[in-house]
């Protein structure tokens, strides 16, 4: 598993999830539902955000659609630098600005919740950075701390303004969990500002942010403006965090940033594609967050949107193509399946062999004692072996294919050849080489067979006395369809 | 001070008429503690010059400091006559391949384009003359093949390699580089070194922080021998002595018999 930091996280966003949605049904959540519709089933809901007729949704879209890019991208950033709990701490410090903005003239308005809060987030990490660098705390412990202190600080504020008469109409509760449904013109406007800064940024300063997460030392000697790059980076970070809050929550808003990027480094291992991916799979969440908290009544749209994350996540940590668990699972099965067919075919070209191949076939009892296993699990071999058109199977008599035969001879080959050259080469003892041979004659190539064959001038017999099978026995017909009885490279010349 | 002064005449001007690096008094401390104290070079250009001193002497602290990465308690450095944050375009570095991620998802040629960067400028992108740049910088190091591949599936050797391209590919004229022999093959030790006789023979002025005394002697034209002060800065021959080897390592026995038997064997080349 190449994922560190992320992965310490993810199971953290689930148990947050299901603590969340606990809690929305317990906690009383005051409609802000768009169109005021209370009753209404998922279906009504669906066609209406489908059909992108209600201007209440296409704001939700949209913004979703933006704050999953934004967060996308710049989490890319966090992971590759294993910064992911700096995101959490910065998205949890933000809450006492947000009520303080929200303060500022006692209504929702969006820029003076961004300043607040953007300034509040700032001060959050500032302080983290201040107390790693005087004290001998390490950087967990004052995330943990200032997440934690910056938050409640914020819960407190907020309990307060509830109680004033305008507080929870106004729906600064809508911050902790997060309700696109709520997201008005300005609160679009504002995130659309931020994405098209963020986008723009990262277009002009690729090159700097990746040395400077790379290799800071290097770019420093590069002449990189480093600090100001690192300023930079936290500042969209913040403003991207801020943007995504309405929507998403503060509670969850480290989960956009951190479980898209993630998902993308299970998929891609170069930094272009890796933060294009997060902002695809950023933007594929948003959406999907928000079409989910739509179809029930005053869901949450948080959560949904980080489940929605979690599942990409969980669907490439499975199928990503080159890392994922199944087709992995699905190479090696193929893989065993291969090695077993190869060990049947050994077997029956040693039970000719040790005959010196008078006979064409032999029986499945034969296979089942040189296999040593019962007779039913023979006929499965031998089965194998028909469904590979390597053998055929007549009333318990297996016969081999030219095919088989010749796979079967390459693969003797190979094993000789290994031992040979063990012993010969490498001064292994002879009764040490078998069990490497039996490994190494399943992966052995063409090109390595004939380096081996060189080296050890074609010899014919193996260090145990046994023939080698030889270019004719692997590539011709079976001896016992053939006149006379070639073996080893001796009796092809 | 003066000893290293008479040692820079007899290497003969620099060109342009500056040191490549000069340094005075330069003593940097970390959270009050001293780890560099009052040191004095003048480097001679064109040398290979090894940095040796036993575990925290101080040798990368004293490259870091020099690049301007490490910001000093007192002293000066200057880089070809003038303060380092002028002449960054002539330095060239090859950090401790420890201290970069290696899993990070870049591939090799991404990170020896790197070494372009200080030439390309900011926020421009590199142009094909800079990839062709960074491509001759592999060939050289016979990491082309491995181009396009992720930097995590490199072997220590391949990983030294790469970071050695990037520094070809910065085309300094003085170059730092934090022990770059360190955990290599035979093979990428010998490259290695093939290279830095190339670079020298190019007029250009390598520091090595090296670890390995008996290497050392075979290697380096000068060593500078450091712990915490410049313990003797001068030509391979004067330096590599017992007693200020002796000086430099303090009574550490296992590395004074590995001192002693370094020694010896100079003695036996004559």
């Amino acid at each position: 598993m190449r994922l560190r930091t992320p992965n310490v996280l993810l199971p953290k966003s689930w148990v947050a999830c299901v603590a969340v949605l606990l809690l929305a049904g317990v906690l009383p959540v005051s409609a802000a539902k768009i169109g005021d519709m209370a009753e209404t089933d998922w279906r009504t809901q669906a066609v209406r955000f489908l059909t992108l007729s209600d201007p209440a949704v296409r704001y939700a879209l949209a913004g979703t659609a933006l704050l999953g890019v934004a967060c996308g991208l710049l989490g890319g950033f966090l992971v590759v630098r294993r910064m992911a709990l700096v995101g959490d701490a910065l998205s949890h410090a933000v809450l006492p600005g947000v009520a303080l903005g929200f303060l500022w003239n006692m209504s929702k308005d969006p820029v003076a919740i961004f300043v607040g809060a953007t300034i509040a987030g700032l001060l959050g990490t500032g302080t983290v950075f201040l107390i790693t660098r005087t004290t001998r705390l390490k950087e967990d412990s004052a995330l943990g701390m200032v997440l934690a202190g910056f938050f409640g600080a914020g819960l407190c504020l907020m309990s307060m303004f509830q109680r004033l008469p305008s507080g929870g109409k106004a729906g600064i509760d809508k911050f902790l969990f997060g309700q696109a449904a709520a997201l008005g013109p300005g609160d679009v406007r504002l995130m659309a500002v931020v994405t098209l800064l963020v986008v723009m940024v990262l277009g002009v300063a690729y090159k700097e942010f990746l040395l400077v997460s790379f290799d800071p030392g290097f770019a420093q000697v590069s002449a990189l403006p480093t600090r100001w790059l690192q300023h930079l980076l936290m500042l969209l970070l913040a403003f991207s965090v801020v943007i995504a809050l309405q929507a998403v929550g503060v509670v969850l808003v480290s989960a956009m940033l951190i479980t898209p990027a993630a998902t993308a480094y299970l998929l891609t291992d170069r930094m272009h594609r890796l933060l294009l991916i997060g902002a695809l799979l950023g933007l594929v969440s948003g959406v999907s967050g928000a079409f989910f908290s739509f179809l029930g009544t005053n869901l949450p749209t948080g959560p949904f949107m980080v489940l929605s994350a979690s599942g990409l996540f969980v669907l490439a940590f499975f199928l990503s193509p080159s890392r994922g668990l199944v087709p992995r699972w699905w190479r090696s099965r193929g893989q065993r399946v291969r090695i077993a067919r190869e060990n049947t075919l050994k077997a029956v070209y040693q039970i000719l062999e040790d005959e010196a191949f008078r006979r064409d076939s032999i029986s499945l009892r034969e296979l089942a004692e040189k296999r040593r296993v019962t007779l039913e699990a023979a006929g499965g071999e031998a089965r194998s072996l028909r469904r590979a058109e390597f053998a055929t199977l007549d009333d318990e008599t297996v016969c081999l294919t030219p095919s088989g035969w010749q796979r079967a001879a390459a693969i003797v080959r190979n094993h000789r050849l290994w031992e040979l050259y063990l012993t010969h080469a490498a001064q292994v003892a002879p009764d040490h080489v078998h069990d490497d041979a039996e490994k190494i004659e399943h992966v052995l190539g063409e090109d390595a067979v004939r380096q081996l064959e060189r080296r050890l001038q074609f010899a014919d017999t193996d260090p145990h006395g046994k023939p080698i099978p030889g270019v004719h026995a692997v590539h011709g017909p079976s001896p016992a369809a053939r006149p006379g009885k070639p073996t080893g490279y001796g009796g092809n010349r | 001070m003066s000893d290293a002064n008479r040692k820079t005449e007899a290497a003969g001007e620099p060109p342009g008429g500056m040191a490549p690096l000069e340094v005075h008094d330069l003593t940097v401390a970390y959270q009050k503690k001293p780890v560099l104290w009052g040191v004095d070079l003048v480097a001679p250009a064109g040398k290979l010059i090894g940095i040796l001193g036993p575990n925290g002497a101080g040798k990368s602290t004293l490259i870091k400091a020099c690049m301007g990465l490490i910001p000093p308690a007192a002293g000066w450095v200057k880089v070809f006559g003038k303060p380092i944050s002028e002449t960054l375009s002539r330095v060239g570095y090859v950090p401790q391949r420890e201290s970069v991620d290696w899993d990070f998802p870049v591939s090799v040629m991404d990170v020896v384009l790197m070494g372009r960067y200080g030439k390309v400028g900011l926020f421009r992108r590199p142009s094909r003359a800079d990839r062709d740049v960074a491509r001759a910088c592999l060939e050289r190091v016979k990491m082309l093949p491995f181009a396009d591949r992720q930097i995590s599936n490199l072997s220590g050797g391949q990983q030294q390699r790469v970071f050695l391209a990037r520094a070809l590919a910065q085309e300094s004229d003085l170059y730092f580089m934090d022990e770059p022999f360190a955990g290599v093959d035979a093979a990428t030790e010998s490259a290695i070194i093939e290279l830095l006789h190339d670079l020298r023979g190019k007029g250009k002025t390598i520091f090595v922080v090296h670890h390995d005394l008996p290497t050392a002697r075979n290697y380096f034209d000068w060593l500078l021998l450091l712990n915490m002060r410049v313990v003797a800065f001068g030509p391979t021959e004067e330096v590599f002595t017992y007693e200020l080897l002796q000086k430099a390592y303090g009574g550490r026995l296992t590395i004074l018999s590995e001192v002693a038997e370094a020694v010896r064997a100079k003695g036996h080349l004559g």
